[in-house]
């Protein structure tokens, strides 16, 4: 090519320490991906070894897998897990695609207020539903008539308590598949005569398909994995969450603990890889431009479907109501006068309250470093370049905590943090792991809000900040987060409410010092103190419904103030 | 690709980039001279690796190999923060949150320049782009041209001695496109800032540049002036892709002579040597094809026949079959007075002639 009259140097060789800030941003990206394989993956890792180990810690190979499997008392828990997770599937999906049909396609009032109600079971730990389904149906039971003498304790309990506990989750995410129904889809079948019959065949369900299998994963994974219900309401009837637990802290055999939760993770697994690929089918077959769907009134339909989400909505009321009511009770049902012994006598004088401040405190820790580490995580994977294959790992890594059930990730970090030879275990029986399990276990979810909110931002904010010399941090701060906000906050809810009510993940992990206050619903529960169990769920329902309150101020306070931008003065 | 004349006063010079994503390659060595103060715009269909040149120009990608030398100083290995450009996206990139004055001086900010002295120089931008009174609002306020004009502000802010244009008049509509080209490019007169623009536009490229590099898979196809690249297209890729072309099959005769629509033709500028016989190509743009009145006393006649009329406005593309050539017709542009004065319909018989010296031979 042409000589040029300046003299040029070489190329500087290695590019070594000449753009420090976009070093700095690949030694965070690193930190971050080794926080997630120390705090997700090695404990995983650990439940592996422990499977094929004896007591002392000997290899002995996948036999004792394979025998224990064949025990029929492992058979018999498996069995009924499925079975009552097969059922719970069934019967929640239905109930939440109706609910959800009717807020999205009828002309019924009080929507918000219907949907508002359904949510509230987000708000209160899972223990809370079979705590107020035992006053309702136990021996004592109000309507203990209705069952024709079956007992509560059992199948029938675990089946109702986890419907109740598990229908918001479900709700919203068929609400969202089928509020992004394209509105010219109906009215191009209105054009060519379609009746509403073969609209609902042809159009609503397989656009909603994809969001029925996601939530019917959801649903499923959850029954099986969760803990506090069957501890509760589950009498004899064994489940393998029960059995993890048995193992692990009545028998102290955590070998045998090892391969059932191996065993758990197994179905978890297998739905949500029919999920994963279910959704990897899906494509975009909505595009962003669809036009949202504008019921008509139709006074038949409508009032069918007022009538079923008022339905669900009281006895939604019913169950929440029961166990605040049974807080502020003597001792039902001898003595229903009013009284605040439960809190006063139960939970302030025998010291239980402590736990309720050591989750408020687990809580606040995990909103403020969950959100820290997701968004922060989040930000550095999306928006900053380089390291491609630690890129690919960290998103791996972030999709993996949905499918891991809380009792699994809590068996591995015993098994990780308690080693002796792991520098780490001085974490152990501390509040920080507390917080660093839960940040974990509800990592997905924060995660995909922070990408999804990220991914809306413009793929140049970090090139022209570049072609200014305004390093990647100052417009992180001064652009990024502001316009992130609301995520952020939601995220921070999210951390906080989840942080609150969690207990199987959390139920191996507590010291005396750091009990929290789901542990102490199943102390109380154990001990027959249903009264202080029931004012302690109540509590902690009260301190969700402050942080939505104070979520719901701020966000409207912020919007104002800070996100001025957001609404577009005409011209 | 072709060899340009050596420049002293070239600004940027490129030496053998190349870029590989995968198995795709983006750019196999690509050289390139840009002179200081010219509008250079990089054309060519999507995917030819323009925008993946302009990239590893600002630093936002880096070349598997080759050199890159901005103003005498070797920026190759350079992390984007530490070169001297600006740049403008086709998506605007203005942080929403932010004034428009904020956005403007966000790069001042970082200089440490003084609250006076920054409040002047945004003042001063906003009158440069046309937009004086838009300072207290937020991007989201304005229109897209007028968003542009901002992006444009905030990366001159800091009188960068490049200036990157990456697609910036894509997103907009088209009046509102033809009009920000005409003031980008007085602007970039005005300043005398060195400009490279990717565009897939070629109105566009033909319209603002100084110099033209267009590009096809990966490769310089050539570099040129607007006039150079329209007139004299280098390889038969710009010659398609640049304007319409007619491509005539023809066969090599005696003495420099070609064959085609059973015209015999001579003195083809440019052309080589090829033996009697040889088929080849021969390209000829509508507009120089002479019809009926205007075919000059040299070039010989041929008789065709108007297949169809296509009216543009002030132009009409007339197709014609010449002879008894099913397979090659042949697209005329006549503007609308001549057409209305030869009073030509479909069916109307004509005779064409090809001038020689509008005619390219390429392979």
């Amino acid at each position: 090519m042409a000589t040029l009259a300046t003299p040029v140097s070489e190329p500087s060789a290695p590019t070594g320490s000449i753009d420090w800030p976009q070093r700095a941003a690949q030694a965070l990206l690193l930190l971050a991906c080794t926080a997630l394989v120390l705090f997700l993956l090695a404990p995983l890792g650990a439940i592996l070894v422990k499977s094929v180990q004896d007591k002392d810690g000997t290899f002995v190979g996948f036999g004792q897998i394979l025998d224990y499997v064949q025990s029929p008392g492992l058979v018999e828990s498996l069995t009924n897990t499925l079975f009552v997770a097969i059922i719970v599937t069934i019967v929640t999906i239905p109930l939440a695609f109706t609910f959800a049909y009717g807020l999205t396609r009828s002309c019924m009032p009080a929507k918000s207020v219907f949907r508002l109600i359904a949510l509230t079971p987000i708000l209160a730990p899972s223990l809370l539903a079979a705590i107020s389904f035992i006053q309702w149906f136990g021996n004592q039971g109000a309507l203990k008539g209705l069952l024709f003498g079956h007992s509560v304790y059992g199948p029938i309990g675990i089946v109702i308590s986890s419907i109740y506990a598990i229908f918001p989750h479900a709700l919203m995410i068929v609400l969202t598949s089928l509020l992004l129904t394209d509105r010219r889809l109906y009215e191009a079948a209105e054009s060519l005569g379609t009746t509403r019959r073969r609209q609902f065949f042809t159009i609503t369900l397989p656009s909603a398909r994809y969001g029925l299998v996601s939530a019917a994963m959801v649903v499923f994974s959850y029954t099986v994995s969760d803990f506090g219900i069957p501890k509760v309401i589950g009498g004899n009837y064994h489940v393998l969450a029960i059995d993890i637990y048995q193992q692990v802290i009545g028998q102290q055999n955590f070998n045998r603990g090892a391969i059932v939760g191996l065993i758990l993770l197994l179905p978890v697994v297998i739905a949500f890889a029919i999920d994963w690929w279910m959704q990897s089918r899906q494509q975009s077959q909505f595009s962003s431009r669809a036009v949202a769907y504008v019921p008509r009134p139709s006074r038949g339909f409508d009032l069918a479907m007022l009538a079923f989400c008022a339905t669900v909505c009281v006895v939604m009321l019913a169950v929440l109501g029961m166990a605040i009511y049974t807080s502020f009770i003597k001792l039902w049902p001898y003595d229903k006068s009013f009284s605040l012994r439960h809190y006063g006598f139960g939970l302030i004088d025998g010291g239980v309250i402590d736990s309720y401040f050591n989750s408020l405190r687990m809580a606040l820790l995990t909103a403020l470093a969950g959100t820290v580490l997701v968004f922060g995580g989040a930000y550095l994977l999306e928006k900053t370049r380089g390291l491609a294959p630690v890129r690919t790992a960290m998103r791996f890594l972030a999709s993996i905590p949905m499918a891991v059930p809380g009792m699994v990730l809590g068996l591995g970090y015993i098994f990780f943090f308690n080693a002796p030879s792991n520098p780490l275990n001085i974490l152990y029986g501390t509040m920080t792991i507390l917080v660093l399990s839960t940040v974990i276990h509800y990592y997905t979810s924060s995660h995909l809000t922070a990408v999804t909110a990220l991914k809306a931002l413009d793929n140049e904010f970090e090139a022209v900040s570049a072609s200014l010399k305004v390093p990647f941090y100052k417009t992180f701060f001064r652009v990024t987060v502001p316009v992130c906000l609301p995520a952020i906050l939601d995220i921070a809810r999210y951390l906080f409410i989840n942080a609150m009510v969690t207990l199987s993940a959390v139920i191996f992990l507590y010291s005396p010092d750091t009990k929290l206050a789901s542990v102490a619903i199943v102390n109380l529960d154990e001990a027959g103190e249903i009264g202080p169990a029931a004012a302690m769920a109540t509590l902690i329902v009260a301190t969700s419904i402050v942080i939505c309150l104070v979520y719901a101020l701020l966000t409207r306070f912020l919007v104002t103030r800070t996100q001025a931008w957001r609404t577009p003065v005409a011209t | 690709m072709q060899a340009q004349p050596p420049r002293q006063d070239a600004f940027l010079s490129l030496a053998d980039v190349a870029k590989q994503f995968g198995r795709f390659t983006a750019l196999s060595g690509v050289s390139l001279e840009v002179a200081r103060g010219d509008l250079v715009t990089f054309l060519g269909p999507s995917g030819c690796g323009k925008t993946t040149l302009l990239r590893i120009i600002a630093g936002l990608e880096t070349q598997d190999r080759g050199r890159i030398v901005q103003n005498g100083r070797d920026i190759s290995r350079l992390p984007a923060v530490k070169r001297d450009y600006g740049i403008v996206f086709q998506s605007y990139a203005l942080f929403p949150n932010l004034t428009i004055s904020d956005n403007v001086g966000y790069g001042l900010v970082n200089r440490r320049a003084g609250r006076a002295r920054i409040r002047t120089r945004v003042a001063e931008l906003l009158a440069l782009v046309g937009l004086p009174d838009a300072g207290t609002k937020y991007p989201g306020q304005l229109s897209g041209g007028q968003q542009q004009r901002i992006a444009l502000a905030r990366a001159l802010a800091t009188s960068p001695g490049l200036l990157l244009l990456d697609e910036p008049l894509s997103a907009l509509d088209a009046l509102e496109r033809v009009r920000l080209r005409g003031e980008i490019r007085a602007l970039q007169q005005r300043l005398g800032v060195t400009t490279i623009m990717v565009t897939h536009d070629q109105e566009e490229a033909l319209s603002m540049a100084d110099t033209v590099v267009v590009m096809n898979q990966g490769r310089i196809e050539q570099v040129g002036t607007p006039r150079q690249i329209y007139r004299e297209p280098a390889s038969a890729f710009v010659a398609d892709f640049v304007g319409k072309v007619n491509v005539l099959s023809a066969v090599a005769e005696d003495a420099g002579r070609f064959r085609v629509c059973g015209m015999s033709i001579g003195a083809v500028p440019g052309a080589p040597d090829v033996a009697p016989g040889t088929r080849v190509k021969l390209y000829l743009r509508p507009e120089d094809v002479q019809v009926n009145g205007a075919v000059g006393p040299e070039a010989s006649r041929a008789n065709a026949q108007v297949q169809k009329i296509e009216f543009l406005g002030a132009f009409c593309l007339v197709t014609v079959r010449v002879g008894d050539q099913q397979d090659q017709p042949l697209l005329v542009t006549l503007s609308r007075q001549s057409l209305d004065r030869m009073a030509l319909g479909e069916g109307a018989p004509v005779s064409v002639g090809f001038p020689p010296e509008c005619m390219r031979l390429l392979a």
